[in-house]
């Protein structure tokens, strides 16, 4: 594409550097933008500007929320239990839990999972904090939420080896096949998860 | 060879994967037929995948693949061995962890290589089983090395050419060797390698898996030619592993 005018080509170069968009999707968008009525591109400036200005973490959750905030909402929140806590990769899992309406402590977010092979080790997360905020009492059990994944796996060995000294109760989200999937289809390691996990009937 | 082939029948190991795309995975693995490759496994994000589960990193897998326009793409999958044991132990999957980054740091995608395969295959299938992850590991290190053709001389001094007596030396990372005590006084820079830890070296060196398997090395020997295989690995590849500093953490809370 040459000879675009540079606030054009700015815009296309910042998309690119989002995930998931090659250059003809940030070109579309550009475009798009170029030719939507001011409004559109006016929100989207705004809301920008205020993503990282107006927010900050948790301090005690790690959770994304407002930065006027002192605690986030959950953890100020006296309806939750304060004696059960749910461990999970990224802010996104607390939305999808929340969803749910089924889990009624309050969270940690790990902000990321160990990657042995990336050399993203225990520092790298916010796994110190935890081990703290568990220390500190009042926590009865930790529900591990990580994915079924390798990388969610090392993780939850790695909180096992950090949390088990504490006495908490330590447990993690059962895992096994997925709702509409088909046991032909099934990996190995999904279906022996899914047997240890059998219930009762 | 199959440069120009539409598809590919292969059998290989996830050797690590990342996201690509909005539902996608892009995963590098280590296949029998035709070495390192990379390839897309489409849709593996999401929760019906009936592929994902068999993409897993240290996963023993065969494949059908199809060549896409830029990487290859994963059309079937099915787990040939998905190394369970290694997955429940901490100390084990950071021990399969080291296995794969030193291969993929060593290797370019540039073909078959049967040797380095088997040696993978094998070691990710030790570390599955009871035996102990560090002899694993050493045993890895030296035949790596061999299959590299950067196999460590360890039996006459790399400098003098002298051969090596029973006392304690050095090791050059540099010359790939030992030197005798007197060559490493004049040479800055080297490891101190005391006596036991050059006979744990050379008996790994020569020996079968199950014979250093049923040998038994102090703490110590193992903890010092584990100093001298990553100083070793750290020279000829111009930089510092991921996984050795890894593998210290979790060992430390076992
Ligand atoms: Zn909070
Ligand atoms: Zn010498």
């Amino acid at each position: 594409m040459p000879l675009l005018p540079e606030p054009i080509s700015d815009l296309i170069h910042a998309f690119q550097r989002l995930p998931g968009i090659g250059p003809k999707t940030a070109a579309r968008l550009a475009f798009y933008l170029l030719r939507a009525d001011s409004d559109i591109p006016e929100q989207l400036a705004q809301a920008l500007l205020q993503l990282k200005s107006a927010t900050s973490l948790c301090p005690q959750c790690f959770n994304i929320t407002l930065s006027s905030r002192e605690l986030c909402e959950i953890c100020a929140d006296p309806r939750r239990d304060a004696d059960s806590l749910c461990v999970v990769e990224d802010p996104l899992d607390v939305l999808v839990l929340e969803q749910t309406g089924a889990f009624q402590g309050r969270y940690h977010v790990l902000h990321g999972v160990l990657s042995p092979v990336e050399g993203i080790g225990p520092d790298k997360l916010k796994i110190q904090p935890l081990v703290e905020r568990v220390r500190g009492g009042g926590i009865r059990e930790v529900i591990i939420a990580t994915n079924p994944s390798m990388e969610g796996d090392a993780t939850a060995g790695y909180l096992r080896q950090q949390l088990a000294p504490l006495g908490v109760r330590l447990t993690r989200l059962a895992r096994g096949l997925p709702v509409g999937s088909d046991l032909e289809y099934a990996d190995q390691n999904t279906l022996l998860r899914a047997l240890a996990g059998r219930q009762e009937l | 060879m199959a440069e120009r082939e539409r598809s590919l029948r292969t059998e290989g190991v996830v050797l690590r994967h990342s996201d690509w795309g909005e539902a996608d995975r892009l995963v590098i693995l280590f296949t029998r037929e035709q070495g390192k490759l990379r390839a897309v496994v489409k849709g593996a994000r999401k929760l019906h995948s009936r592929k994902a589960g068999h993409m897993e990193p240290f996963t023993r897998v065969s494949l059908m693949l199809a060549r896409g326009r830029d990487f290859w793409i994963v059309t079937q999958a099915e787990t040939v061995d998905a190394y369970l044991p290694l997955r429940e132990d901490l100390v084990r999957t950071a021990s399969a962890a080291y296995v794969v980054e030193l291969l993929d740091r060593f290797t370019y995608e540039e073909g078959q290589n049967l040797g380095l395969y088997q040696l993978l295959v094998e070691s990710l299938h030790r570390l599955s089983s009871v035996d102990a992850p560090q002899t694993v590991l050493r045993f890895y290190d030296l035949r790596l090395l061999d299959l590299l053709g950067f196999r460590p001389e360890l039996y006459e001094c790399v400098r003098c050419r002298q051969p090596i007596q029973d006392e304690d030396q050095f090791f050059s990372p540099q010359q790939g060797g030992a030197l005798c005590p007197r060559c490493g006084r004049l040479e800055p820079g080297l490891w101190p390698l005391s006596r036991r830890a050059l006979k744990m070296l050379r008996f790994y060196q020569r020996s079968t898996y199950a014979q250093v398997r049923s040998a038994a090395f102090s703490a110590a020997s193992h903890a010092e030619m584990e100093g001298v295989m990553q100083a070793y690995f750290t020279y000829l590849l111009e930089r510092t592993l991921n996984t050795p500093g890894f593998l210290r953490t979790v060992r430390r809370g076992a």
